[in-house]
């Protein structure tokens, strides 16, 4: 094998010296990316990107843990449910390009939108805390975005139906480490229960938010693509009074933090972490936008 | 020349290079289509990083076996579990030390809370002992737990039920 200069030899296509290959290929590649009949691909595309930006945005913060985590299992697990996450956004992301019409890929939407683009929820965006602030994050996410799924799984569009189901596996145990930590932690000593406490209360005014329906949202649900996200309060309430009276924790009273002008993260108005945390996550893509992965 | 089927169900999977890809039940349906041999994987876990050194894999293999044009393609429904992996795939498994999988939870709507740990009896693949604990429900690769035996005292590798 010989080349002209070094840099085709490393992005050669399909050259199995590489451990994970040259180049992150289309992960829906093969799929059936028909938008189903009466459905609006641009619909359907935004629908995509909130809960491909959910999944991105928190899998981010998660990924901030590696190294920082209080044990080597948390760290591995903290990192799993990461990667299980990032898994998720790519095939969501991937599933708005193509409900779109156009030739963007995964890689346009998380690394050359604006911040106003970014349509996940403000509690994925929020800067990393300690463990306790952690485990209310995760938990709280994790038994949201988990009764979301297991509806989707009915959707109309067959792709996200798919994604939702393989989703809905992972979600599963993402809740029970978050839920088996919050016990640990709440029905624990007098200090790790002061810190889950305190973790609860700071993720707590971010969570009406998560119920609160965007317009698209509701037009995807009328048409049995989507789920109206107001639909899975009560589930996520059962839910976190179970965990919350086996950690023997009461539900905290904290006031929502509301968007501007009823706008928030559904509709890209973000917290002031979220730029900072698109410094980082975009800034090497963007300094080298030719670049092959 | 070697069946396409054959070529593509000797391909090992990267992260698991006891089991062939159909071991593991991820190579779903070896096809030819005007001439071109089409093969449809299924990922095991969303954020399987392996999905493209797999496809890399099968193309080689098949263009070495003589088959010029092949497509891989990706197939998402039903999701992958691992009830799949194949009577063959477990017992490698085991002569490899990582303790295969038991029968994968039932699916039920609303997902119930686990808020204790996994009920799941696994025997130590080397000494055969039931006396195991698990050390970490999450291990080295998002398909394994890490546990150990108590009479052998060795730690092994569990394929989590899924």
């Amino acid at each position: 094998m010989s080349f002209d200069n070094a840099y085709e030899a490393i992005t050669e296509e399909n050259d199995s010296r590489w451990a994970f290959g040259t180049g992150f290929e289309d992960p829906l590649s093969g799929v059936d990316a028909t938008v189903p009949s009466g459905v609006d691909g641009a619909d359907l595309a935004a629908y995509c990107l909130m809960l491909g930006d959910d999944a991105l945005i928190f899998s981010h913060r998660l990924q901030e843990w590696c190294t920082n985590a209080p044990e080597l299992e948390d760290e591995v697990a903290i990192a799993n449910i990461g990667l299980d996450l990032l898994g998720q956004a790519r095939l969501l992301l991937a599933r708005a390009g193509k409900a779109e019409g156009g030739d963007r890929g995964e890689d346009h939407y998380a690394f050359f939108r604006a911040e106003n683009e970014f349509r996940n929820v403000r509690l994925a965006e929020l800067p990393r805390g300690d463990f306790g602030e952690l485990i209310a994050r995760l938990l709280v996410f994790s038994t949201w975005r988990l009764a979301l799924l297991q509806r989707l799984v009915e959707s109309r569009d067959p792709v996200l139906a798919a994604i939702a189901a393989k989703g809905v596996k992972e979600v599963t145990y993402h809740r029970d480490y978050a839920a088996q930590w919050a016990v640990r932690l709440g029905d624990g000593t007098e200090y790790s229960r002061e810190r889950m406490t305190a973790g609860l209360a700071s993720v707590w005014p971010y969570a009406d938010e998560l119920f609160t329906p965007h317009p698209v949202e509701l037009r995807l649900a009328g048409a049995g693509v989507a789920v109206d996200p107001s639909a899975t309060r009560a589930e996520f309430d059962d839910v976190l009074g179970q965990v919350l009276r086996a950690a023997t924790l009461e539900v905290p009273e904290a006031a929502a933090i509301p968007g501007v002008a009823g706008k928030a993260g559904r509709h890209g108005v973000h917290t002031e972490a979220m730029g900072y945390l698109l410094a980082e996550l975009q800034s090497v893509a963007r300094a080298h936008p030719e670049a092959t992965w | 020349m070697v069946t396409a089927q054959a070529v593509a169900s000797r391909v090992t999977d990267p992260e698991l290079p006891m089991l062939t890809l159909a071991d593991l039940g991820v190579l779903r349906e070896v096809s030819e289509e005007d001439g071109k041999v089409v093969v449809a994987i299924t990922p095991t876990y969303s954020g399987c990083p392996a999905m493209d050194t797999m496809r890399d894999d099968l193309v080689h293999a098949l263009r070495a076996a003589g088959y010029a044009e092949v497509e891989v393609r990706t197939v998402l429904r039903p999701a992958w579990s691992s009830d799949w992996i194949t009577e063959d795939g477990r017992r490698k498994l085991a002569e490899a030390g990582i303790s295969p999988p038991g029968a994968a939870p039932r699916r039920s709507v609303p997902v119930p809370l686990t808020l204790g740990p996994p009920a799941r009896r696994v025997r130590c693949p080397r000494c055969g002992s039931a006396e195991t604990e698990r050390l970490s429900e999450f291990g080295a690769t998002a398909c394994k737990a890490l546990h150990r035996c108590r009479a052998c005292r060795e730690p092994f590798e569990h394929v989590k039920e899924i």
